[in-house]
């Protein structure tokens, strides 16, 4: 897939003024009824089922609808944004959010781009070692919370097992208020290091050799060499890795769900975590309408940051 | 700076040769990125064997205290609790396992007839907005799942697709075709349009040429697509659990984390479920090994 220069498209007029004029009219004529017919099936399924559900959750967060209750919903108008904004418990999931993300894709990334540097120094291997260390990544989450849980357990699991054989103590994983969060950071960690690792490798192998032979012929040093020439050209693909990872990382439910519950106590509770608790247990449904949208604001800007580098990066 | 995940992973030994005079100097150096290089490799894939062992131990082994690496006894029984019931015919899991392929499979190609045309036409023509058109559909993609299901549970107790296959299969599909869309313009924009004009030149018009002579250059993209969008909907967790409830309706994810509710957990069986489960998913994914790239990023990364 190494793409020459791309050869066309996105420059229809210059398609169009390529070929006599009177079949041009009649032929964009059809194109445009072509454009119609084949965008706006995907468009409507997408306005069906995410904008239109989105909207009536807007509504919904002005009233105090509730799911269970039934009867009508009375307008509230910024109440439950206002009582959700200023809730300690939402500061709190936030913090623990906060700190999850943070942790995670720091660590995340430091491994991944790691592990990419090694591999990328090596001859040999390479095909099989990159194979190996992508397992974790295309496993479901739901199987990876469950293994980690069963592993992580603090009387018959693997880990304390190993640790005890160690001469070290047994850790209650994810039975502690200070170790579940570190734990589910570990468990992520696990399983997201290989997507850093694989978008750092591919910008690593797209480093120009003569870049490196010059540097060497310079008698330029390991560590200097790494600084001037791999970091600044890896950097923005390794950032594109970083927010995509970032934006993933807060919208997770399903480790959280499956590890811990957001136990113990609530030490695990991300937003996510917390607005599904509010919604499908406390059925507070308009409440729990004007946290999501408080979310969706908070995914809208982590993907504009995102969608704009990865446009820098297809402009240079 | 044209580099695929092909050349990332290939095993070429002629490229990127260390030159011989770091070579000798940095020999306890390259050992040691050996050593570094296989403990972290050792980390990684040890869960994943240790989910393969307990898959096949018996369950006293299971629980063993200090845990036992290799002296343990085999059994497939784990297996054979994921497809029979104990008392003969098929276990709730099974179904489970075949209400996924159905969902999976359906949303796919659903997700793939939507998306490709849509591709396409991105691809080729001047469409108002486009950016902001591709940009907004992305987006659709980001949003919580968590959040989103809270409305669609609303919208599909109206309508009654709640607890059914059919409402699965449309919030699968809804999900899949954004990445579809982005993933295809991709493969579509390497085929050159000049192809398309020639034909029609020749007297083709614009939708015969696509399907004669630009469709089938795209078919090895749009099998690469299909696999990505196959493996997102098999792995999918949170609509599944929130929309479904019945054993007859259940896809396997909730189904398998459903067997740790109980008192006690089997998890010899968890762990044979998870790898029955994961199977299909590894080798599909070493199938589309050269577009991972593109494939995690929701195609918006390629190179």
């Amino acid at each position: 897939m190494s793409d020459p220069v791309p050869l066309t498209t996105d420059h229809p007029g210059q398609v169009a003024s390529a070929t006599p004029p009177a079949p041009g009219w009649s032929r964009r004529l059809s194109d445009r009824w072509l454009t119609v017919a084949f965008i706006s099936p995907a468009l409507l399924l997408l306005l069906a089922m995410s904008v239109f559900p989105l909207l009536w959750a807007l509504y919904l967060s002005f009233t105090d609808y509730s799911a269970t209750r039934g009867g009508s919903a009375h307008f509230v108008w910024f109440e439950n944004y206002t009582a959700i904004l200023t809730s300690a418990q939402v500061h709190q999931r936030a913090l623990t959010t906060l700190i999850y993300v943070v942790g995670a894709v720091t660590l995340q990334t430091v491994l991944g781009f790691t592990i990419a540097y090694l591999i990328s120094r090596r001859t040999h291997g390479r095909g099989l070692l990159t194979t190996l260390f992508l397992i974790p990544m295309m496993l479901s989450p739901v199987v990876v919370g469950l293994f980690w849980r069963f592993m992580l357990d603090a009387q018959f699991g693997v880990i304390n097992s190993m640790l005890g054989s160690l001469g070290l103590g047994q850790v209650e994983w994810l039975t502690r208020q200070q170790t579940a969060l570190i734990s589910l950071i570990l468990v992520d960690t696990w399983q997201w290091t290989p997507f850093i690792m694989l978008i750092a490798l591919a910008g690593l192998t797209a480093v120009p050799k003569y870049l490196y032979e010059a540097a060497s012929i310079d008698r330029a040093s390991e560590w200097f060499r790494f600084r001037t020439i791999t970091l600044p050209l890896v950097w923005p693909l390794l950032l594109i890795a970083v927010l995509f990872r970032a934006i993933e990382a807060f919208r997770l439910f399903e480790l959280v769900y499956i590890l811990t519950s957001g136990g113990p106590g609530v030490s695990t509770e991300t937003l996510s975590f917390h607005v599904y608790k509010v919604a499908f247990l406390g059925f507070n449904t308009g409440t729990a309408s004007a946290y999501g949208i408080l979310m969706v604001l908070i995914v809208i800007v982590l993907t504009q940051l995102y969608l704009r580098y990865l446009n820098k990066l297809k402009e240079d | 700076m044209a580099v695929s995940i092909n050349e990332a992973v290939s095993t070429d030994p002629a490229r990127d040769r260390t030159p011989p005079a770091r070579r000798f100097g940095g020999r306890g150096l390259s050992v040691l990125e050996i050593a570094v290089l296989t403990v972290l490799a050792a980390v990684m894939l040890f869960p994943v064997l240790w989910m393969i062992e307990t898959s096949i131990k018996e369950n006293r082994d299971v629980y063993a205290i200090p845990a036992k690496f290799f002296d343990f006894q085999v059994t497939l029984d784990h297996f054979k609790d994921v497809f029979f019931s104990s008392g003969g015919g098929r276990s709730s899991l099974s179904v489970s396992f075949l209400n996924s392929v159905v969902v999976a499979g359906v949303s796919t190609v659903l997700a793939t007839v939507l998306g490709v045309p849509a591709a396409w036409a991105y691809s080729r023509f001047a469409v108002k907005a486009k950016k902001d058109q591709l940009f907004f559909i992305l987006s659709t993609r980001f949003m919580p799942p968590v959040v989103v299901v809270i409305p669609i549970f609303l919208m599909y107790r109206q309508l009654g697709l709640i607890d059914t296959k059919l409402g699965l299969i449309l919030i699968y599909t809804a999900f899949n075709v954004p990445f579809t869309i982005w993933m295809m313009k991709g493969f579509v924009d390497e085929v050159p349009a000049e192809y398309e004009d020639a034909a029609m030149l020749d007297g083709y018009t614009r939708l015969q040429a696509f399907r004669r002579f630009t469709l089938p250059l795209l078919l090895p993209g749009i099998a690469a697509t299909a696999v990505f969008a196959l493996i997102f909907s098999w792995n999918e967790f949170v609509f599944a659990i929130f929309l479904t409830s019945s054993d007859s309706v259940r896809t396997a994810p909730p189904a398998i984390a459903g067997l740790i509710g109980g008192t006690t957990v089997d998890w010899g069986l968890v762990a044979a479920a998870s790898v029955v489960f994961a199977l299909p998913v590894l080798v599909f994914a070493y199938l589309v090994r050269k577009h991972l790239i593109a494939g995690v990023t929701l195609g918006a990364v390629r190179r």
